[in-house]
């Protein structure tokens, strides 16, 4: 009874700790994350859902959609391949300069969006380093598509690989020295042992490649030109409507992004459920 | 279809793993590569299962290069410390791994990739746990898989690294003994890297001593314990004492202990001798010249005892082991003031630069240099 007793003031005191620490955290996501987050939704749907469809049907909006899905589509696959790649290389050699890779793979996350984007234009716009060269031949890459792909393959390129790294490097060769002894080949040890082993952390970095892919604005903004119907993506062509002071139109873009967020943070859910399933296979068998 | 390696070296940036490793395996030996942590045995089995590649040197298997031959058509079976079975496949996946990633002109049918499957898994002892998966078997389990994973494809050669390092005690003598049963079943050639000596002298044929990238000897289990070649081998085998000798006019000595010439004595002052501990006589004092001795403990261990020994002439403690019977008919008591000299001992000269299998000399007490102790009481 007497031991009851003694826990019972600490237990309560716990309690009212814990209480102090949740309440603001709580009112502080409320603030900063579900308001704005509402703001969006109610402001786009202020004049009617009638009037919400129609702007977001738009020949402008459709195009801003198809170009923000084409842009995606090139990015996302190709950092999917060069994240594993670099993720292998990182993992699985020692090598010099290993480290100095390691800080390149980060690099785009140190760098401001706005001046990954300016790299490009001093690169290849009309007075950049190749500039005249790319006119003489007829190439456009700043102010048309491929400039805007170039920017987001940058601006998204440390998060398939930074997902995969420290998995792999905890998991270790073994698996994969025992699938070679036991006969298979290169490509068969990849699909049957690495990838396997890998595919949540992999889906985990491609949806979050995706996510800023399709939501980047700065880099993007730097190299498009804001041409409508041709050079802009979803974020440019929000910003474009605000500007314009068409706030409803711009606010149904917007929801349309926001939508793409909580759809992300759906997937990212389900998955690290998923996750917390797999993890204690690494721990054990270590 | 003997295994040979000779001079196989091999270096990581600034230390040699292996210098310069020669031995020739037969066919159907069960061989044990013995040693301390970093001594290069596991480097050894890397190379022999083709993960890694020496500097230098040749292996060859049954005649062929095999340093040529890619580790995939080596035939070779591995069992790895860890396990590293296949996490995402089920018990019955991983054993079958190995042949479904033939090409399919030499892939058996799935009908024989299932009766094989379940063939080892009876061999292993594992009936009914084909569909679970690795996280959900005990370490003893699963390493009885990575056994089937690794016997599934039929190879020439079996590798365990470490197999029972990760294992308890208890699971660890069991399954050491199925694995040597198993061998004799299967004749296959079977090479083991453990840094357990009551392992590799209780399950191998022959057992290779290795220390410091290179052999130190290959022997049978008892050789190595009787014979041993070199002071790493004395000291690293079973229990020992060390004693420092001085040579004077060519003779060994410490104390009343005086020694005939060793064949090796010109141009040394100085030798160390190993004596095991149950290679001790102990009578009364004074009846002949012997170290006297103070016996400090005494710990009874069934069958045999343990005796601590303290010998002032050397400020020595000396590790004595008497047959539990012979330690009542004496009567001995901690405290007791002993006589006590070597029957036998291993000598080497100190300098260990020159150690080699020749500067090495077994001595035994004959009969009519020192008459019978023990008896006297």
């Amino acid at each position: 009874m007497n031991a009851i007793a003694a826990i019972r003031p600490a237990s309560t005191r716990h309690a009212i700790a814990r209480g102090l620490l949740i309440v603001p955290a709580l009112a502080f996501m409320a603030l900063f994350l579900l308001l704005p987050l509402a703001v969006v939704f109610v402001e786009a749907f202020k004049q009617g859902i009638a009037a919400y469809w129609s702007s977001i049907v738009q020949p402008e909006a459709v195009a801003a959609i198809k170009l923000t899905l084409l842009v995606a589509a090139i990015a996302v696959p190709l950092n999917l391949v060069f994240g594993v790649a670099a993720a292998w290389v990182m993992a699985r050699f020692e090598f010099r300069g290993k480290n100095l890779l390691g800080a390149l793979i980060d690099l785009p996350f140190s760098v401001s969006p706005v001046i990954a984007g300016l790299i490009y234009v001093l690169l290849f716009g009309a007075q950049g380093w190749f500039g005249p060269w790319l006119d003489a031949h007829g190439l456009k890459i700043i102010f048309a598509v491929p400039g805007l792909v170039l920017a987001t393959i940058f601006i998204t390129l440390p998060f398939v690989a930074r997902e995969l790294i420290p998995l792999m490097q905890s998991q270790g060769s073994e698996e994969e020295e025992a699938a070679r002894v036991l006969g298979a080949n290169g490509l068969q040890m990849f699909f049957r042992v690495t990838l396997p082993n890998i595919r949540w952390a992999l889906l985990y970095g491609v949806l979050l490649c995706n996510a800023r892919a399709m939501g980047e604005f700065g880099a993007v903004s730097v190299v498009s030109g804001h041409i409508r119907g041709l050079t802009t993506t979803l974020p440019l062509e929000v910003e474009m409507r605000y500007n314009e002071y068409n706030y409803m139109g711009a606010f149904a873009v917007a929801s349309l992004l926001a939508l793409l967020a909580l759809l992300t943070l759906v997937v990212k859910t389900i998955l690290e459920w998923r996750f917390r399933e797999e993890l204690p296979a690494h721990t054990s068998v270590h | 279809m003997s295994l040979q390696l000779s001079d196989v070296t091999r270096r990581f940036s600034r230390h040699a793993a292996l210098s310069g490793v020669s031995l020739e395996i037969p066919d159907g030996e069960f061989l044990a590569l013995l040693g301390p942590s970093g001594s290069g045995k596991t480097t050894l089995l890397r190379i022999l299962a083709g993960l890694d590649r020496p500097d230098a040197g040749k292996v060859s298997h049954a005649g062929r290069d095999f340093l040529q031959v890619r580790p995939r058509e080596r035939k070779v079976g591995l069992v790895f410390q860890h396990y590293a079975l296949f996490r995402h496949m089920s018990v019955m996946e991983n054993i079958a791994f190995g042949l479904r990633v033939r090409p399919w002109r030499t892939r058996p049918s799935r009908k024989e990739v299932r009766e094989r499957v379940h063939a080892l898994l009876r061999r292993v002892k594992l009936e009914g746990l084909g569909d679970r998966y690795p996280m959900q078997l005990s370490g003893g389990q699963r390493q009885r898989v990575g056994l089937a994973r690794a016997l599934a494809v039929e190879p020439d050669l079996l590798l365990l690294d470490e197999p029972f390092g990760a294992l308890d005690a208890q699971v660890r003598v069991s399954l050491r003994r199925w694995l040597r049963e198993l061998h004799d079943e299967l004749k296959l050639t079977t090479i083991f890297v453990t840094h357990d000596q009551e392992e590799a002298l209780e399950l191998s044929d022959r057992v290779a001593l290795m220390n410091n990238g290179r052999i130190e000897q290959v022997d049978t289990p008892a050789a190595l314990y009787q014979r041993p070649a070199t002071p790493f081998a004395c000291e690293f085998i079973g229990r020992v004492n060390r004693i420092p000798l001085r040579l004077e006019y060519g003779r060994p000595q410490s104390g009343e202990w005086r020694l005939p010439s060793p064949p090796w004595s010109h141009g040394h002052h100085e030798a160390v001798a190993y004596v095991r501990p149950e290679q001790f006589s102990i009578g009364t004092c004074g009846s002949k010249p012997m170290w006297k001795a103070r016996l400090r403990h005494i710990y009874p261990a069934g069958s045999v005892a343990h005796l601590n020994l303290y010998v002032e002439s050397m400020d020595q403690i000396l590790e004595i082991d008497l047959p539990g019977e012979e330690l009542n008919q004496r009567g001995l008591q901690p405290g007791m003031e002993l006589g006590v000299l070597p029957r036998a001992a291993v000598l080497f000269p100190l300098r260990a630069a020159d150690a080699d299998s020749g500067t090495r000399w077994e001595w035994r007490e004959t009969d009519d240099v020192f008459p019978a102790l023990v008896a006297h009481r």
